[in-house]
């Protein structure tokens, strides 16, 4: 068993890495390039499913690379939070490739040079799936810089006038949360000699209450950005939206929560004990309230995804911060329904941009008549996110509400109304978008005004010009089809799913059970 | 642990210099900044890493606490190549929007600036500058390419 984990482990991370440079060689022949990404993300995801049977089995695994045993080596862990992580995030990316390469059948390079466009994609993948198993801080912020540059690259394809300045903004922000990052790694080693995790666990609490809260804020700070927490959000809605589709669903559905599974680490493992409470419990209220109003205001629907997108991270921030195994597990549930939801939402944005010739509310309409199955693809994720029920929303934010509720303080029911409140003003947001963009009649947009359009001012001229229409692709819809079907599955396999996420929290409330997957000797000091 | 107060003094001044770069608009300056705060943050890991000592290798006669920790500068290496990398990206894309829009300086965001309604009027001086060619942070000289390719 320890042989299979020790072989497989390392292949998530070697398989697309190997993959982007055959990719890279096989550039000038796009369809050897096309089977070739499929592939290997094809293998990913299957690995992460053996993965996440065997962990859930045995509670995990640590590999260490080449053989030097931690704390020296580099260690390689995955427990059932990681193995869970991996498992969606494959299987989005592949996806969203899919989606992407039946993108690029229609249209040609234009809008998505194929030749650097997989290898890219693959070492995003190769810097996702590593920062989900890094074993050691550094190892960490090395996966963070692999995914960053990236998805620098993917960002600005094309190089055009609005996405060289979406991509502007987007990296000097990440480099500042990047450097943030390496100087409270280099900060943490001064004061524990170490950057092995499961040593700093212990390590870290033997250090004085004061300096240990300076490291935490910093790594908090850091992670903050990444993951588009309240005060530190306000690239995101300008960065996103400007990308390719396929590009803006997988950064939504991936590259915020690979924060947020920082952040879930760094108050487990790093710093148990749920110290910083009330600044959490507060961050996420102000996340969760401001980031929905923001989505409330935007007349164009890849903006206003971006501002839910920031919302909901204040979801997963609350069940951080509530710290029982019960909001733990609620958090990584719903960091799981978001993923898939999210990044569904915007490959359907994707189609609408195809069918209607923009994303600007005030200029689409009758998109319902036009394509039946997009109005579909939408509307099911739409309810998702605003967790109507019997969707995995609805059970992730009951959930979340719940442990709230077991642990009650004056903060954390205000926290529950602002969670149900921002449910609804979802619902509201993207209510009022299908019913513009899909149900009014194609002459209503451009002759009358609705009352729904009031309050949203008259979009920007360069984002709301409307491009030639274009038909989607089968295997376009196919991958969204896909997409909607996991979010569904999500629903339907709930309950083992769920028991599983709370198994998974369990594990990180006791950082003892991580310390003995890295030493299983133990000794550690 | 001791360490050396000049280091230390040029840690500080770095990190002022680069996050008062960061903060301008124009593109370079903030490549120049990035550039200032990652040197800055290898310094620092340089302090952590305490007094020099003898080279880590195992010879005899030679005690491990009288050698220097390793790691941090295997650390300062990674992050060096991680800067060159992005540096090298940053740079392209100035040239990419300098060939673009004859522009270094970072404009507002148009949706922002729709939504914000009124307030905006200092950032719109700002970018209409960019636009005209004549912004003072744009240091270049000559025409843009990109109006004929």
């Amino acid at each position: 068993m320890n042989a299979l984990m020790n072989s497989l482990i390392p292949l998530v991370v070697l398989l697309p890495l190997i993959g982007a440079a055959g990719a890279l060689v096989a550039g000038r022949r796009p369809k050897l390039q096309v089977t070739f990404s499929i592939t290997v993300l094809s293998l990913v995801v299957l690995t992460s499913a053996v993965l996440v049977y065997l962990t859930d089995q045995t509670g995990g695994h640590a590999v260490t690379v080449g053989g030097w045993s931690a704390p020296f080596g580099i260690v390689l862990v995955v427990d059932r939070l990681s193995a869970l992580m991996l498992l969606i995030s494959s299987i989005v990316l592949l996806c969203v490739l899919v989606f992407s390469v039946g993108q690029g059948m229609a249209d040609g390079d234009r809008e998505t040079p194929v030749s650097i466009y997989h290898p890219s994609y693959l070492i995003l993948a190769a810097g996702v799936f590593n920062a989900f198993i890094a074993g050691d801080l550094f190892n960490l912020y090395v996966s963070f810089e692999i995914l960053l540059v990236a998805s620098y690259v993917l960002l600005t394809l094309g190089g055009t006038q609005a996405r060289i300045k979406a991509g502007i903004t987007y990296i000097i922000v990440s480099l500042v949360s990047s450097m943030l990052f390496l100087a409270s790694i280099a900060m943490i080693y001064g004061a524990t000699g170490t950057v092995n995790i499961a040593q700093l666990s212990v390590r870290l609490g033997e250090l004085p209450a004061d300096i240990q809260l300076v490291l935490q804020i910093m790594l908090l700070v850091a992670f903050g950005i990444k993951a588009a927490v309240f005060p530190l959000s306000f690239w995101l809605p300008d960065s996103y939206p400007t990308a390719p589709a396929p590009v803006t669903a997988v950064f939504a559905g991936l590259l915020t929560k690979v924060g947020v599974y920082a952040i879930i680490r760094t108050e487990t493992v790093l710093f148990p004990g749920n110290t910083l409470q009330t600044v959490l419990l507060v961050v996420a209220l102000l996340t969760l309230v401001i980031g929905i109003l923001g989505a409330v205001a935007q007349s164009d629907i890849k903006r206003m995804l971006s501002f839910t997108l920031v919302s909901h991270i204040g979801y997963m921030i609350f069940g951080i911060a509530i710290g029982t195994v019960a909001g733990m597990g609620a958090t990584i549930y719903y960091v799981i329904h978001h993923i898939t939801v999210q990044t569904t939402l915007f490959l359907a944005t994707g189609l609408v941009e195809r069918q209607g010739g923009t994303t600007a509310l005030n200029r689409l309409g009758g998109l319902l008549k036009a394509s039946p199955v997009i109005a579909v693809l939408f509307f099911i994720p739409a309810l998702n996110l605003g967790g109507i029920p019997p969707f995995s929303g609805f059970i992730g934010k009951l959930g979340l509400f719940e442990a709230g509720a077991q642990t009650p303080s004056p903060l954390i029911w205000v926290l529950i109304g602002a969670g149900a409140l921002t449910s609804l003003l979802t619902l509201y947001a993207l209510m009022r978008a299908w019913s513009l963009a899909f149900w009014r009649p194609k002459r209503e947009a451009h002759e009358e005004e609705s009352p729904a359009l009031d309050r949203i001012e008259e979009a920007p001229e360069e984002t709301s010009a409307v491009q030639e229409t274009k038909a989607s692709p089968r295997i376009m819809i196919g991958a969204t089809v896909a997409m909607v079907t996991v979010s569904v599955a999500l629903t339907v396999f709930a309950g083992p799913l769920y028991s599983m996420a709370t198994r998974a929290a369990e594990t990180l409330e006791s950082p003892a059970d991580y310390i003995s997957l890295v030493f299983p000797e133990g000794g550690v000091s | 642990m001791s360490a050396s107060l000049v280091l230390i003094l040029l840690m500080a001044v770095l990190y002022a210099g680069g996050v008062y770069l960061l903060l301008g608009r124009s593109m370079t300056r903030m490549l120049l900044g990035f550039l200032l705060v990652g040197n800055a943050t290898n310094l620092l890991i340089l302090i952590i890493a305490g007094p020099a000592g003898l080279a880590p290798i195992v010879a005899d006669g030679v005690e491990p606490s009288e050698m220097h920790d390793p790691l941090p500068e295997a650390l300062i290496l990674t992050a060096i190549v991680i800067t060159f990398g992005v540096s090298a990206f940053l740079l392209a894309l100035i040239y990419r929007s300098w060939r673009i829009a004859r522009a270094d300086v970072v404009t507002s965001d148009e949706a922002d600036v729709a939504v914000g309604g009124a307030d905006s009027s200092i950032d719109d001086e700002e970018s209409s500058e960019a636009e005209d060619g004549s912004g003072e942070d744009t240091e270049f000289e000559g025409r843009a390419e990109a109006k004929t390719s």
